[in-house]
């Protein structure tokens, strides 16, 4: 059978009936070229989505959330209904303590996106309104800005020495600063105080407070310089990756709850935006349509390589004569069992590499046609290769087995009643 | 050459069964040319697919070349047609889309022949049925008798011990038919073993012998003077 297999001969008879038999071959190649098509643009295309997604939150730590104040909903402890209240640097402690799953937790401040003007600040005759964060290094870790060259992100000696230095984002630079000028080491007048700048952040859309025309400072500083005492506006925390997000949101409010002597079941006190949550819903949604590509891809090359076994079927029975006469001449029904399947499983695997190197291009063509950063999740459609190699496997199994039928069949026909056929 | 001794065989139709051959007795030295005559019906298509090991029998004896011939399975059966047989049938019986001199070698390529010797001899033998300048032609740009002449060549292409030819000249006008005729004589003459299924009078008056079938048993078996077919090309 290897023998057999490597031998040129045999090769030679199986392309003389295939090229020979062109419509039949076409038709044939057609059923699971577009099966295994099919299957490669669609896997490609989620694969790509799934891509599409990671880059977008690429920045951002996947699991988690941020946690606010809102106005209690039910009485408690001689507290009337509707109290507001703040969250304080303490409460920051205690929850690091209480939930050893949180790996960063940043507090922050915002002047100029709840309501309040957005401050005035002044660059020599250039001034600008710009919304202020008061921050911690740690919301780095949690929401990852990219700073230019030269530049630097806040760290922990300007907390310590509440210093006077500023992050500006993009536009602030662009309306502040001359074009050829380096901001950095420069400075800008915020409330009569003179910063430093120490960087310039890249513009990167993606949604919340943040855009382009932001100055982050020191958390310490900005409680001197809005007179803040140890009022915390919100908090941004991130779990360990493992870390079931939703869960430890329940806890984090809970516990803030009994900080503050809020009821336990008061459920519109702490406000929370669970990124952790939204993030598995996305890469589940992600997953689901890799699943369903690869169902719907599978079905489709189960269905072309059983157009396959079908046609090649049909064809021994067209063929039934030819195969008589090749047994009259010497063919033993090993032999002629062994040229159909070949003939099946060869079809097959042209077939396959058509489809893929189609399905390729396509998903090619598509990734070349949308623009770089278009705003759609959809970024280096590719399929991995253990899947090309099993589609592949499946169709060479399943070539074998459907031509295992038409095989079968032909090996039956006695080659009296085959040559008698006029 | 052929040895049958008392050979029987019957089909079975539905619930009643056939009985075509009746007790056949016969044999063949190398170098005949034998004519199998009868009406349809007779038993002679049933003798000659027994003879070349397409079909089987239900009692008796068939020795071919000293070999017994008996419950081959398909694999042996395949063997020895390739290795003791050439058949020629009154349909051609090519492969459509294999040319003349592929058609030619194909029983070479079940003797596991490589594809430079097939192709020589394929030429060869097309040489000898005067075809060689249409060894690339589709069988479907041949006429009749220049099939049939492809057909005799691939039957001898295998170098077999005995060429079985049924009905060689049914689908053939009579000129062609002699010409084909004419081609299985001088085949003959250099010695090779033929037997002709025909129920042409005139056709079996060409061998140099006829056997004649009825009802299943040979009623008459004799030597006949040979009218060569070149008289009539």
């Amino acid at each position: 059978m290897f023998r057999f297999i490597f031998d040129r001969d045999t090769w030679q008879e199986i392309w003389g009936s295939i090229s020979k038999n062109k419509v039949r071959t076409v038709i044939t190649v057609i059923g699971v070229l577009w099966g295994i098509f099919v299957y490669i643009a669609l896997s490609g295309a989620a694969k790509g989505m799934d891509n599409g997604f990671e880059k977008e939150f690429k920045d951002i730590a996947n699991n988690s959330m941020f946690v606010w104040i809102q106005r209690t909903s039910m009485p408690y402890k001689g507290f009337k209904i509707g109290r507001s209240f703040n969250l304080r640097l303490n409460d920051v402690e205690v929850l690091k303590q209480k939930h050893p799953e949180i790996q960063f937790i940043a507090p922050r401040n915002v002047k100029g996106v709840f309501g309040d003007a957005p401050p005035t600040v002044v660059r020599g005759l250039k001034s600008g309104t710009y919304t202020i964060f008061g921050d911690y290094p740690d919301i780095d870790r949690i929401a990852r800005k990219k700073i230019y060259d030269g530049g630097r992100f806040l760290n922990d000696l300007d907390i310590q020495h509440e210093r006077k230095v500023a992050v500006i984002g993009e536009r602030v630079q662009k309306e502040l600063f001359d074009i050829d000028e380096d901001p950095v080491g420069k400075y800008i007048r915020l409330n009569d105080i003179y910063f430093q700048v120490i960087g310039v952040y890249e513009y990167d859309n993606q949604g919340g407070f943040e855009d382009d025309s932001t100055i982050f400072i020191p958390f310490s500083t900005y409680q001197k310089v809005y007179a803040m005492g140890d009022i915390v506006g919100w908090m941004a925390i991130a779990a360990f990756p493992e870390v079931d997000i939703v869960a430890l949101e329940k806890n984090i409010k809970q516990t803030i709850k009994r900080l503050h002597d809020v009821h336990p079941d008061d459920e519109r006190a702490v406000g929370a935006f669970n990124l952790g949550e939204m993030f598995g819903k996305i890469i589940g949604f992600a997953r689901g349509m890799n699943l369903l590509s690869l169902i719907v891809g599978l079905a489709t090359i189960i269905a072309g390589v059983i157009a396959i076994g079908n046609i090649l079927l049909i064809s021994v029975k067209e063929r039934t004569k030819e195969l008589g006469i090749r047994r009259a001449l010497g063919a033993t029904p090993r032999e002629v069992r062994a040229q159909i399947l070949l003939e099946s499983v060869f079809l097959t695997v042209v077939a396959g590499l058509l489809g893929i190197i189609a399905g390729v291009g396509v998903l090619a063509m598509i990734n070349a046609m949308l623009p770089e950063d278009g705003g759609f999740p959809y970024t280096n459609p590719t399929v991995p290769i253990p899947y090309v190699i099993g589609a592949m496997l499946i169709m060479v199994i399943l070539g074998t087995l459907i031509g295992l039928i038409p095989a079968q069949r032909a090996v039956s026909i006695r080659p009296i009643d085959a040559l008698r056929e006029e | 050459m052929i040895e049958i001794k008392n050979l029987h065989k019957s089909y079975r139709m539905g619930s009643n069964s056939l009985h075509v051959l009746k007790g056949i007795n016969f044999s063949v030295k190398e170098g005949e040319l034998v004519a199998i005559m009868g009406s349809s019906g007779s038993g002679k298509s049933t003798l000659l697919n027994i003879l070349g090991m397409l079909d089987g029998y239900d009692s008796g004896e068939y020795t071919l070349d000293g070999v017994l011939i008996k419950n081959l399975n398909e694999t042996k059966a395949a063997n020895y047609r390739n290795k003791f047989l050439g058949f020629i049938f009154q349909s051609f019986n090519l492969i459509n889309y294999k040319s003349a001199w592929e058609n030619v070698a194909l029983p070479l390529y079940y003797q596991k022949v490589n594809r430079k010797d097939r192709r020589q001899k394929a030429i060869k033998y097309l040489e000898v049925v005067g075809l060689k300048p249409w060894a690339d032609h589709l069988p479907s740009e041949l006429s009749g008798g220049q099939k049939q002449r492809v057909a005799i060549a691939r039957a001898m292409a295998a170098e077999p011990k005995v060429l079985l030819a049924d009905e060689p000249t049914g689908a053939l006008d009579s000129k062609t038919s002699y010409e084909v005729m004419d081609l299985i004589q001088q085949i003959n003459d250099e010695g090779k073993t033929i037997l002709v299924v025909t129920h042409e009078e005139d056709i079996a008056e060409m061998c140099k012998r006829v056997v004649h079938l009825k009802d299943g048993v040979i009623v008459e078996d004799r030597v006949v003077n040979q009218v060569r077919a070149s008289q009539y090309v």
